[in-house]
């Protein structure tokens, strides 16, 4: 059969010759279309005997196989070829910038107070809140401070309007977190442990002051917590948050009407060229008050003082946070300036947990 | 409070270091707010003797000195330096204070350095008071008496070397606005002994003529205690030098010996005094309560109208002092005084207070008197001073006039040593504790324990603690780790409305918006653009025009924020903030928002256009995205019902009947103007706390049920008239099969004068598509077109609408 041969060179060679796609249909066509001179050949084995048609048949079917494989080869190459081609005329300019997404901001305040709330509930806390415009009675009597006691003259407070007829002593804005300590006892008595930051407001507007401001309320009641408890707390707090290996805190003898005995906590730190560090060098900066609760607080929040104890502190969340996140200017925390939230603000998907590290 | 080393060691005797005692008062709860001390600044001037001074050869007002000064101090070598000077009084063998190069000079702010003046050289400086800051004297050097020890630092010669102390004092502690109290502190930690105030009673000479009465109504309250005496033939001259010394140390002016001694009384034995010139005192002092209308002249030039409730101390001329605050001009003792009247009294601290908050005065009287004197000194006090009255000034003393009688303040409160460690936890004796008290004062019988009258704070068992924890010291307190509430992994404590707060914060954060913390209050024009401002919500004593009212809404603040940053060339924002807004000013009236607001444009110019002005769906997308994250149901109503700083045709309410979740759309352009913001200008406000709460109780998802079988989609177009809701129509169609319509999407509409030209005026057109999905087998043509004809009828029905041919 050497015409068999000739015919797979022959068409070998006019696969390999084909340019184009189109090429290449016609040399399919040609051998193996319909009339094409292959198919013509096994069409002209039927009238073969049978020994014969046995070894041509097997010998044409090769031949097919072998030049349908080259024309699927080449039209696999012949592709390839052209998008190579195209490819080179599909340039872009790659530096251009992409589609712009605006990239929103959490505030530091709000940034903190998560952080707060990552780490006092594992240390059993819970969050309660309380209004920000409050009776005279939550912000001041309920906390030992009497209407004539100096301690309110030194709270800068502000006063709502009292409509005339209405004999009430006028409300306050809370000057303070500490009356949601008096709601959190009476809603749900003791043993409790909560935390309750939250906006307060004095009437106090110069360089690092501000008519309003965030606090955080500490308090844990139960029958035997104790000041030791207290600096304990206060220590894992200030480790945790300003995510430092070891800190230092010292309790100095202090006055506040609604603790007794109350205590200002400094916390140790360097400051070197600008730059401040929790936790080393010799400098005590103060960042709290605290103290063991009084026995009239206790009692004015329906808790009875002979049979339970405990703690209580109010921290300024803004003021941990210019401490830890270095940002210089309080004022500047309420000014909403766009350049200030994009500086120091967080990125929507930073979420404080304890397991990834606060701000990593 | 400021005081000095050698005052507070009248009171103590102590070797301590100044910086000793800086650390123990800090700890004690007086906390040490500065120290000056004088040597930092004035220990390198010394003694000097001028050996010659001659002429300058070069300048006819300049001398040239040789100066002999003792560098290492008296006895020390002596050195000769060369000094030129320009003061008339520099002369051969004047003795003066000299600073060697390197100084500074306080006065002039100068630092020294050798140079040549005129031609010749000069080492250092011939001092003058001024450039000593002891004095505006300038004419001259300080010449000193010629037995003046040479070499001696300057400010031991004078007696300046007396570092400054100043203290911070917490209202619950008069005691300590005294020195003698402080040093009492200072005993009981062990720093020192406290020196007692011995009190020799000084007997009278002659029956005082000026009598005192109380009025009756006064002597339950106001002042139950007045006390004084008459002293003939004083001489008020300056006080002496240590003392005038004393009182420019803590930044009083000396005036007289009398007044200064009121002073001195008043600092170091928390004793306020006060002294009338007995020669403009007519009649008896009557004190009682002001009149209506009364004014009083008083001792810092000001005129006083007083109102009844206050107190005044008067004679037949009428008030002459105001009582516990502030004495009269017109009874006022001056440099002529010759008798005078010297009172100490009792006040009652919430009259005193109230009044000097009512009139606006602090003196340090009124500070003493509203926190509360020792009630058992008033008459030691006059003893004490009377006797200093005749030593510095001559004279001699009346009898004591008295009226009234010391306030018993006798109480007793329990100490519990037990409690005491369990409190503080601390392990502190019981000896120490009874110690510790003793040394404050307080006497104890047993457990029993008396606190002393000079401490009004001391009103409960707990104070009995707090004295005790503070003097052993809060600074050796040790941590001691607290026991978990409950073992385990913690349980979640946040509220609902805490997580959900968070979750629309961190939601409107990754939409792209910045948040911003803004004020709670704001002016009362913008308040009123949003539907407050009332006097409900009126801040009684605001502390600026800008912060009168409490804000009803969260979107002024974002407006003024937005107004500020477009003032800084910041045109495109988004600003959100989660916080209360008020609709009263009862503790309550205040709800959770969450609002955002999109000005200007979504991005800036880039090269793929990708800029377009923001619009009311931009914020409408946003509302429901977090509506979404807080799990809102996907069905909802829009309605139009707007408060009034929306664009009435261009801003929506979502809601679920009556209950409001957002509301969203354009801001009204007339609050924008007046708001000055350049617009465009969208918003979203999300009442987060109406969201209903999600109904599934359990975290488990519901089987999911997909169906194999192909979905099939079919677009219909309607004309209806040009303000019927897309809504409107999507509610249709899906109410035409709702087993096998899945959903119902717009996916065009075609308004406008192009619209209206083909399909009639007031007409629009509304293409929707419809995905149909069967459950059990695929549709047949004609089951879809029965399902076709279903949705054109409800459709047409419910908008007035046709098909579009």
């Amino acid at each position: 059969m050497d015409g068999i041969d000739t015919l797979k060179a022959r068409y070998l060679a006019a696969v390999a010759g084909a340019a184009d796609e189109a090429g290449l249909e016609e040399v399919r066509v040609a051998a193996l279309g319909k009339k094409g001179e292959i198919s013509a050949l096994m069409a002209g084995l039927g009238k073969m005997d049978p020994e014969a048609r046995k070894a041509a048949g097997a010998s044409l079917n090769a031949l097919k196989d072998e030049i349908d494989a080259a024309l699927r080869a080449r039209k696999v190459a012949l592709a390839d070829a052209a998008l190579d081609e195209r490819l080179k005329t599909e340039w872009l300019d790659v530096t251009l910038p992409g589609r712009p997404r605006p990239r929103g901001t959490v505030h530091p305040v709000s940034q903190v107070m998560e952080e707060l709330t990552a780490i006092f509930p594992d240390m059993g806390f819970s969050v309660a809140e309380g209004p920000q415009v409050e009776s005279d009675w939550y912000n001041f009597d309920a906390l030992n401070i009497p209407p004539e006691h100096p301690a309110r003259q030194e709270h800068d407070t502000f006063f709502m309007h009292r409509a005339p007829g209405d004999n009430r002593p006028p409300h306050v804005l809370r000057t303070h977190t500490s009356p949601v300590q008096i709601r959190a006892m009476m809603e749900r008595g003791a043993p409790i442990r909560v935390i309750a930051p939250g906006r307060v407001y004095r009437m106090d507007m110069d360089q690092t002051h501000t008519p309003m401001f965030h606090q955080v309320e500490g308090l844990a009641i139960d029958r035997d917590i104790s000041m030791a408890n207290l600096k304990w707390c206060l220590e894992e707090f200030c480790r945790a948050f300003f995510e430092v290996d070891k800190v230092e805190l010292r309790f100095r003898a202090s006055h506040f009407p609604f603790t007794e005995p109350s205590a200002e906590v400094d916390i140790r730190y360097s400051n070197t060229g600008g730059q401040l560090k929790i936790g080393e060098g010799d400098k005590w900066m103060e960042i709290l008050g605290s103290g063991m609760v009084h026995p009239k607080v206790l009692q004015a929040a329906g808790v009875d003082p002979t049979q339970w104890q405990g703690f209580a502190f109010g921290m300024g969340i803004d003021r941990i946070a210019m401490l830890k996140y270095g940002i210089p200017d309080l004022r500047a925390f309420f000014e909403a300036d766009l350049r200030w939230l994009r500086h120091y603000g967080f990125s929507a998907l930073d979420v404080p947990d304890l397991a990834g590290g606060l701000s990593a | 409070m400021k005081f000095t080393l050698s005052w507070l060691k009248d009171h103590l005797d102590t070797d301590a270091t100044v910086e000793a005692i800086a650390e123990a008062l800090t700890d004690l709860g007086l906390e040490v707010e500065g120290i000056e001390d004088p040597t930092a600044q004035l220990g390198p001037f010394r003694i000097c003797r001028v050996i010659e001074a001659v002429q300058h050869p070069n300048a006819d007002r300049l001398r040239v000195c040789r100066v002999e000064t003792f560098p290492d101090g008296p006895g020390g070598r002596s050195e000769e330096v060369q000094v030129v000077c320009g003061a008339p009084n520099a002369k051969t063998g004047l003795i003066g204070v000299f600073a060697p190069p390197g100084t500074h000079v306080p006065g002039t702010g100068v630092d020294l350095k050798p140079g040549v003046i005129r031609g010749v050289e000069s080492n250092g400086m011939l001092c003058s008071e001024r450039e000593l800051m002891l004095s505006d004297n300038h004419d001259g050097i300080i010449e000193l008496p010629s037995d003046a020890p040479l070499g001696v630092r300057f400010i031991d010669y004078r007696g300046l070397n007396d570092p400054v102390i100043e203290i911070k004092v917490t209202p619950n502690r008069p005691d300590a606005l005294g020195v003698h109290g402080i040093a009492r502190d200072l005993a009981a930690r062990g720093l020192g002994k406290l020196k007692p105030v011995s009190v020799t009673p000084v007997p009278g000479r002659f029956p005082t003529p000026i009598a005192v009465h109380i009025a009756p109504e006064l002597k339950t309250k106001g002042c139950p205690h007045f006390a004084g005496r008459l002293i003939r033939g004083v001489k008020n001259g300056p006080s002496p030098d240590w003392m005038q010394a004393r009182l420019k140390a803590i930044g009083l002016r000396p005036i007289s010996a009398l007044v200064d001694i009121t002073n001195y009384f008043t600092f170091g034995l928390n004793r306020p005094l006060h002294v009338f010139d007995a020669a403009k005192v007519k009649g008896d002092l009557h004190i009682r309560p002001a009149r209506e209308g009364e004014t009083l002249l008083a001792l810092d030039g000001k005129t006083y109208t007083l109102t009844p409730g206050q107190m005044v101390i008067a004679d037949d001329n009428g008030p002459e002092s105001l009582a516990g605050i502030m004495g009269g001009e017109a009874s006022g003792c001056t440099p002529e005084t010759t008798d005078v009247f010297l009172e100490s009294a009792y006040w009652d601290p919430i009259t005193i207070a109230a009044t000097g908050r009512a009139l606006k005065i602090n003196s340090d009287a009124r500070y003493r008197f509203e926190r509360g004197v020792d009630p058992a000194f008033t008459l030691p006090g006059l003893e004490l001073a009377t006797q200093m009255i005749l030593d510095l000034c001559g004279g001699e003393a009346g009898t004591v006039v008295q009226d009234g009688a010391p306030l018993d303040t006798t109480r007793t409160y329990r100490l519990d040593p037990a409690r005491v460690v369990s409190l503080v936890g601390m392990d502190i004796a019981e000896a120490t504790q009874r110690e510790t008290l003793q040394a404050l004062g307080f006497t104890l019988n047993g457990n029993e324990v008396t606190p002393p009258s000079w401490r009004p704070d001391i009103l409960g068992d707990a104070d009995l603690v707090e004295e005790v924890a503070r003097i052993a010291s809060l600074t050796k307190l040790q941590g001691a780790p607290m026991a978990r509430t409950q073992p385990g992994v913690p349980r979640p404590i946040l509220t609902p409305l805490q997580v959900r707060e968070r979750t629309a914060r961190r939601t409107i954060a990754a939409l792209g918006y910045n948040e911003a913390v803004t004020y709670s209050f704001i002016d009362a024009r913008s308040a009123s653009l949003f539907g407050g401002g009332t006097d409900a919500v009126r801040v009684e004593n605001p502390i600026s025009s800008e912060m009168t009212h409490l804000r009803p809404d969260l979107l002024p603040g974002l407006l003024a924020a937005a107004a500020r940053n477009q003032a800084r060339g910041f045109m495109d924002l988004a600003l959100f903030e989660i916080g209360p807004a008020f609709h009263g000013g009862e503790p309550g009236d205040q709800h959770l928002h969450a609002a955002g607001l999109l000005v200007g444009a979504t991005a800036p110019r880039d090269p793929h256009g990708s800029r377009r002005m923001v619009d009311v769906f931009d914020a409408k997308a946003d509302a429901e995205a977090v509506l979404a994250a807080l799990g809102a149901p996907s069905r909802v109503q829009i309605t139009r019902k707007v408060a009034p700083w929306w664009h009435p045709g261009r801003s929506g309410v979502i809601g679920l009947g009556p209950n409001t979740l957002a509301t969203f759309g354009e801001i009204h352009p007339r609050v924008l103007q007046a708001m000055d913001v350049k617009g465009p200008a969208v918003a979203f406000t999300i009442l987060i706390a109406n969201i209903p709460a999600p109904k599934a109780k359990t975290p488990t998802r519901p089987a999911l049920a997909i169906s194999d079988l192909q979905a099939v989609e079919r677009d219909f177009a309607f004309v209806v008239d040009s303000k019927v809701e897309a809504l409107t129509a999507v509610n249709a169609a899906q109410g035409a099969d709702k087993t096998l319509i899945e959903s119902v999407r717009v996916f065009d509409q075609f308004t406008g004068e192009k619209a209206e030209a083909q399909m009639g005026p007031g007409k629009k057109s509304i293409a929707l598509t419809v995905r149909l999905q069967p459950q059990d087998k695929t549709l047949t043509e004609a089951e879809i077109e029965a399902v076709s004809a279903k949705i054109i009828e409800n459709v047409t029905k419910a908008t007035g609408g046709t098909l579009r041919a």
